[in-house]
């Protein structure tokens, strides 16, 4: 079958994106030190990407897992919350 | 909202099956419930591989079945030993799984929870959607309602039933759950749902009407990693992901949807999604802590019930009929407590007893090491895979070599690239860590 980008499949699922994040990084010079930046690479949609030396939060596409608050635990360095009541992801199918 | 709190006698947070189970119940009995759903709609969030038990569902709603959304009952279930280029199928079909009443379906979430969501409200339960649960209200120890995020929205019960998921934010602020759930007890799948014509599926997968197959992966599936890789028949889709738990996602530096990628490129996965094209992209979180993971269950005026107790059996990948049963007991020890009129730590903790008397806390009790096992034992993964898939090429390739050679290369192979009381020290840990 074709072979879809992350983007593109994005494209499929139905979203409404708050105008604010409902993630937030708590200190950026913690993620400067961090060795793994686990976050840039654990999020099924690539939420998190290490841009001009800090991390960017991409949250309109966030699925709502939870696996980025998993795997930042150790550093406690995100501040993590669902979005508000309405928004987010809307599955079709689930 | 009016000036006067809101009181309900029960509030349910999360339309996830174990909330709405909890909630169907205990509206059926003449009790004031409301459930708070962050999603549009019961279903909106929640996400699930997709197979749904009879047995269990009917606990809740009996003869769901003959009305319910549901997309195939499951005729057979297939395991598969994947290597990079191999696959050693186990397949079971049975006649018995193809007569009513069944024995399993496979489902898609978002529709089947929101008929469960119809269920429940008219079974006199207020839904209200769109509403995040932001923190518990605490009178000392005794929680006594929830804030949500709505302006003036605080509600107030004689019990919160706390189904908010794996993440469950509700029982780590009341203290239920300590810690964090550690990076080793919890898996991440994802998924797509891949559309094809219902006439493809039943050819690929020779089954006719409404019946199903599911297939589980291991090994190669998942990079090696400790997880699983599974292909569900919807009526036209397939529910086709993989999940493996975080630590080692992180460890290896694996991005989910690259690992999926993977597994749907496989030599013996392709075949069955050709010509498919994916509607959706999902994630969840699986807990994987089984016994040891489990949280306290109860306190004042609140139970924990579902994904959000880790009420997991991934052996057998059951979850939603656990959740579904839980929701179950919960509602028993809610009504205990209603004809008391005793909500405390010691009443409410009839639902602990009630749980650990089922099966659910036996199961728990039988796979607890299993989960630490395999991760500390690759083998399961990568080496014995290898091993079996290759003898089986060795064994069924003619090429004037004799069978009795062939065997011996085989056992030769094996024996100088593991030490035999090793393979013996192996078999009998994984025997142990699931018998």
């Amino acid at each position: 079958m074709k072979k879809l980008t992350l983007e593109q499949k994005l494209f499929l699922n139905g979203f409404r994106p708050d105008r604010e994040s409902h993630l937030a990084i708590i200190d950026q010079e913690k993620c400067r030190k961090c060795e793994l930046r686990q976050c840039t690479y654990i999020c099924p949609v690539n939420t998190y990407r290490w841009e001009n030396d800090q991390i960017t939060v991409f949250f309109e596409g966030c699925l709502e897992c939870g696996a980025c608050r998993i795997a930042c635990q150790d550093c406690q360095n995100l501040e993590w919350r669902y979005p508000r009541g309405g928004f987010g992801v809307n599955y079709r199918t689930g | 909202m009016t000036d006067k709190p809101e009181r309900f006698d029960v509030i349910v947070v999360g339309a996830g099956p174990a909330g709405m189970s909890a909630a169907y119940l205990l509206a059926k009995e003449g009790l004031n419930v409301v459930v708070i759903e962050r999603g549009d709609f019961p279903g909106s969030k929640n996400v699930m591989g997709g197979v749904l038990y009879r047995h269990p569902t009917e606990e809740i709603i009996p003869g769901f079945w003959r009305e319910a959304p549901l997309e195939r009952h499951v005729v057979e279930t297939q395991t598969w030993v994947l290597t990079e280029k191999a696959a050693f199928k186990a397949a079971h079909r049975h006649e018995a799984f193809a007569q009513e009443p069944y024995n399993s379906f496979t489902v898609l979430r978002a529709r089947f929870d929101k008929w469960m969501g119809q269920q429940v409200r008219a079974a006199g339960a207020l839904i209200v959607p769109e509403t995040v649960v932001e923190e518990p209200i605490m009178q000392g120890d005794k929680v006594v309602g929830v804030r949500t995020g709505r302006p003036d929205g605080d509600l107030y019960a004689d019990v919160v039933i706390a189904a908010d998921g794996v993440n469950s934010l509700l029982a780590q602020k009341v203290g239920l759950r300590e810690k964090e759930i550690p990076t080793n007890e919890a898996a991440l799948a994802v998924k797509e749902v891949i559309a094809l014509p219902r006439e493809v599926i039943e050819d690929r997968f020779q089954i006719t009407g409404d019946q199903g197959v599911t297939i589980e992966m291991y090994a190669e599936a998942t990079w090696g990693m400790v997880g699983t890789g599974f292909i569900y028949t919807n009526k036209d889709s397939l529910s086709v992901g993989c999940g493996a738990l975080i630590s080692q996602l992180v460890e290896r530096g694996v991005t989910p949807n690259d690992l999926l990628e993977h597994m749907k490129s496989h030599p013996v996965v392709a075949p069955l999604l050709e010509g498919g094209e994916t509607r959706e992209y999902l994630a969840h979180l699986i807990p994987e802590g089984g016994l040891y993971g489990m949280p306290k269950l109860s306190t004042h005026g609140m139970l924990v019930v579902g994904d959000a107790a880790m009420l997991v059996n991934s052996m057998h990948r059951e979850g939603s009929n656990l959740a579904m049963l839980s929701g179950k007991m919960a509602a028993q020890a809610v009504l205990r407590a209603k004809e008391w009129n005793d909500f405390s730590a010691e009443s409410l903790a009839y639902y602990d007893q009630l749980l650990r008397d089922s099966f659910i806390y036996k199961d728990l009790y039988k796979y607890r090491n299993m989960a630490r096992f395999f991760e500390t034992h690759p083998e399961f993964f990568g080496f014995y895979p290898e091993l079996l898939n290759e003898a089986c090429r060795e064994m069924l390739t003619v090429d004037g070599v004799s069978k009795r050679s062939k065997q011996r290369k085989i056992f030769w192979d094996a024996l100088r690239r593991r030490m035999p009381w090793r393979m013996a020290l192996d078999f009998y840990g994984a025997w142990r860590s699931i018998a």
